[in-house]
């Protein structure tokens, strides 16, 4: 039987031109045709290879097939046994290498849109009804906590409040997210869905405590003192690596961490209608290439740099951030140089950036992350005119409660040491996410705190 | 929110707040501060904290007019607000019978240095104090400072109270008298404490310098504040804001805080 099949759809997005000059979002997601058509593009396999893929189990074809029926209502009830976070999800997650990697049809042709599906359900819900909050389980009378109100603490404490603990989220920060509040800018991640997703986890009756510090203003023990039966720690990597090259002090460098920081929590876009400041120079250079350095040579184009560059050691095929982003990145405008590393950066006598000295690079053989090691060309090193450079390589493990907390163990990276069942080397407290494997994805923080949540309803059962 | 419950003017541009922080009493000790966000607009501010009073659950903070924000914040009255407090944050200044402790603040560093200076005198060090100003009207804790200290020395740039001079000449002058002095401690601006911490360097009496970088969240996470400390990049708000002054540098630190000159300028016009 031949059968012309529909090509999968393509997400609209907003002309570069325009989208490089302000902060409003970039993908606008599937009209309801386009939904419909992709939607019955999904062979509805028995065996649902691509929930395999999903860190938190959505049941992927059954939401598909609420949508092909034109029940919206029901895909997103379907997403929503799951994923407490949909709205974020369909925007952020990279389906491409989880359930999309898995689909079926990836073999022959090009796989179902499952993101843009999920991102369209939840986008629906949010036009048409209002917040529903789902049954929750009988109230148990005990307290737990969650640290950190990023993916990981969100959907620990989401779920712990499903199953009717009285969960309270301590965030140190002025508002709910963490790493999707400071770290991912509006144009890909709009505060207006933030907002609206974290209002259904406090609706789910999760008590978020904003400014509050963790390992500061309360310490766990304190926590235990103020009968929390058990604790989850999800705060994340926070604690910028740098480049330990000479000339990384100047101003005008800025860890990526500082950087979206002072875009996106404080809004320095909005300078001085808000009043933290934020100074980029005509040449911007990002180094690294992860989704967090995209984001960054992103911001300082629509900050208004003339020139914003992406500076990268390995090659294209090694790029790790998302290759809508880099996409993205590249319909903006923005100037990506392969193979090239930083050895110095030059100052002017005012101590601020003028340059910054780079190495050529070639492959040689693969290293222990399995791509191939970047080696230095010998002669190749070159200085360009540079204004301003942010650090975009990646995050430690955040310290502040391994350091303040006796008795919690960490690994020789700074990741909280956890057993199978999340729980770190003190009774009681769990650990997912970022603080014990290092910088991974929003969804894998998810799927662990989801994981979490279900350990620790085991433990405190068996407390009683 | 965070109600504002007394207000003093301690001199002109310095203001004193008694604010209702419930959660940062608990902890607080000498030498830790807290970030303050005046509203939905504001900058996280850091601000040290001056004392703290468990029972009624506020702690005291001493604001000096610097820029947009801080003028904003001085601008409050009794009965307003702060929307957002955090902490307490950094590490504690480090409390222990050292001995005799010279305790130099420039300006508003006072207020950085009289909870420290309490807490050394109970654990029974000799406490000389050394506060500078530029000129009289702008000295400020004088009294609080007297009822703790064994000695208190005051100097002015225009001479118009005390020693005409800078706080360096007032320590020169506790050498030259051989005062054994075990331990300073100092804040201020930062060519003072570069400048204390050089004219004890000869002496090899532990300076311990209580840095102002600029920060941003303060937690750890964005390295805004750091510092070459010992050859090696610090963050301020975790690893301080206390520092050995033998190894901070202290003109990377200047150049540092002038990063965003320009855009506080056009911060005050707006």
């Amino acid at each position: 039987m031949l059968e012309k099949r529909t090509p999968r759809q393509r997400q609209r997005t907003r002309d570069p031109k325009q989208r490089s000059k302000d902060f409003d979002e970039v993908a606008l997601g599937f009209t309801q045709e386009q939904a419909m058509l992709e939607a019955k593009r999904c062979l509805m396999c028995k065996k649902k290879p691509c929930v395999a893929g999903c860190p938190v189990d959505i049941d992927i074809p059954e939401f598909i097939a609420s949508i092909v029926k034109g029940d919206y209502e029901g895909a997103i009830r379907k997403i929503k046994e799951k994923n407490n976070l949909p709205a974020i999800c369909g925007r952020v997650c990279p389906q491409e290498t989880q359930c999309e990697a898995l689909c079926t049809l990836s073999a022959k042709e090009k796989p179902v849109g499952i993101g843009a599906l999920e991102r369209f359900a939840a986008d629906w819900e949010i036009a048409h009804l209002k917040l529903k909050v789902p049954k929750i389980g009988n109230r148990k009378g005990i307290k737990v906590a969650a640290v950190g109100s990023g993916p990981a603490g969100l959907t620990a404490a989401a779920d712990l409040a499903k199953l009717g603990y009285g969960v309270t989220l301590f965030e140190s920060l002025s508002a709910s997210g963490g790493v999707l509040r400071y770290g991912i800018p509006e144009f890909r991640l709009p505060k207006k869905i933030l907002n609206l997703e974290t209002e259904y986890v406090r609706s789910l009756g999760v008590d978020i405590k904003l400014n509050v510090l963790i390992g500061r203003t309360f310490t766990i023990t304190d926590l235990f003192n103020e009968g929390y039966k058990a604790i989850f720690l999800g705060t994340g990597a926070g604690l910028p690596y740098f480049l330990g090259i000479p000339g990384e002090d100047l101003n005008g460098v800025y860890s990526a961490n500082e950087f979206l920081t002072r875009v996106n929590l404080m809004h320095a876009y909005e300078f001085p209608k808000y009043k933290t400041p934020i100074k980029i120079g005509e040449r911007v250079a990002v180094v690294g290439a992860g989704n967090t350095a995209m984001d960054c040579v992103r911001v300082a184009k629509r900050l208004g740099a003339k020139e914003a560059m992406i500076v990268y050691r390995r090659s294209e095929r090694e790029v790790p951030a998302r290759r809508a982003e880099v996409d993205n990145a590249e319909e903006e405008g923005i100037e990506f140089r392969f193979l090239t590393a930083p050895v110095k950066i030059e100052g002017n006598e005012k101590g601020e950036v003028k340059s910054m000295t780079c190495l050529k690079m070639e492959l040689g053989e693969p290293d222990e992350s399995g791509r191939r090691r970047p080696i230095p060309i010998k002669g190749s090193e070159y200085t360009m005119p540079i204004d301003t450079v942010v650090i975009g390589i990646g995050q430690a493990p955040n310290p502040l409660i391994a350091h303040t907390t006796k008795g919690l163990e960490v690994h020789k990276g700074g990741e909280l040491k956890v057993d199978k069942n999340y729980m770190t080397s003190i009774k009681g407290v769990f650990a997912g996410g970022d603080i014990t494997t290092g910088e991974g994805t929003v969804i894998a923080a998810m799927g662990a705190g989801k994981r979490a949540a279900v350990a620790m309803d085991r433990y405190l059962r068996e407390q009683r | 929110m965070h109600n504002i419950r007394e207000k003093r003017i301690l001199a002109k541009g310095i203001v004193f707040f008694k604010v209702d922080a419930p959660l940062v009493v608990r902890e607080a000790k000498a030498g830790q501060f807290v970030i303050v966000r005046l509203d939905e607009f504001g900058e996280r501010i850091p601000l040290t904290i001056f004392d703290s009073d468990r029972a009624n659950g506020t702690i005291t903070l001493i604001i000096q007019e610097v820029g947009r924000s801080t003028k904003d914040l001085c601008a409050l009255n009794v009965g307003d607000g702060i929307l957002d407090i955090l902490g307490p944050l950094g590490n504690p200044s480090e409390i222990e019978n050292f001995g005799t402790v010279a305790i130099i603040g420039g300006g508003v560093g006072a207020a950085e240095l009289y909870p420290v200076a309490r807490d050394l005198k109970n654990r029974g060090n000799k406490i000389i104090v050394i506060l500078g100003t530029r000129s009289k009207d702008l000295v400020i804790l004088e009294d609080e400072m007297k009822d703790i200290a064994d000695e208190i020395l005051i100097t002015t740039d225009d001479g118009s109270y005390g020693i005409k001079g800078l706080v360096t000449d007032a320590l020169k002058k506790l050498f030259e008298r051989d005062e054994s002095i075990d331990r300073i401690i100092c804040c201020g601006p930062i060519l003072m404490m570069k400048a204390v911490t050089e004219t004890a360097r000869p002496k090899n009496i532990t300076t311990i310098v209580s840095l102002n970088a600029i920060l941003l969240d303060a937690t750890g996470m964005c390295g805004c504040c750091r510092v070459m400390v010992g050859g090696e990049s610090h963050f301020s708000c975790v690893d301080g804001p206390d520092f050995d002054g033998f190894k901070v540098d202290f003109d990377e630190l200047l150049f540092r805080n002038k990063r965003f000159l320009d855009e506080e300028k056009k911060a005050l016009e707006s």
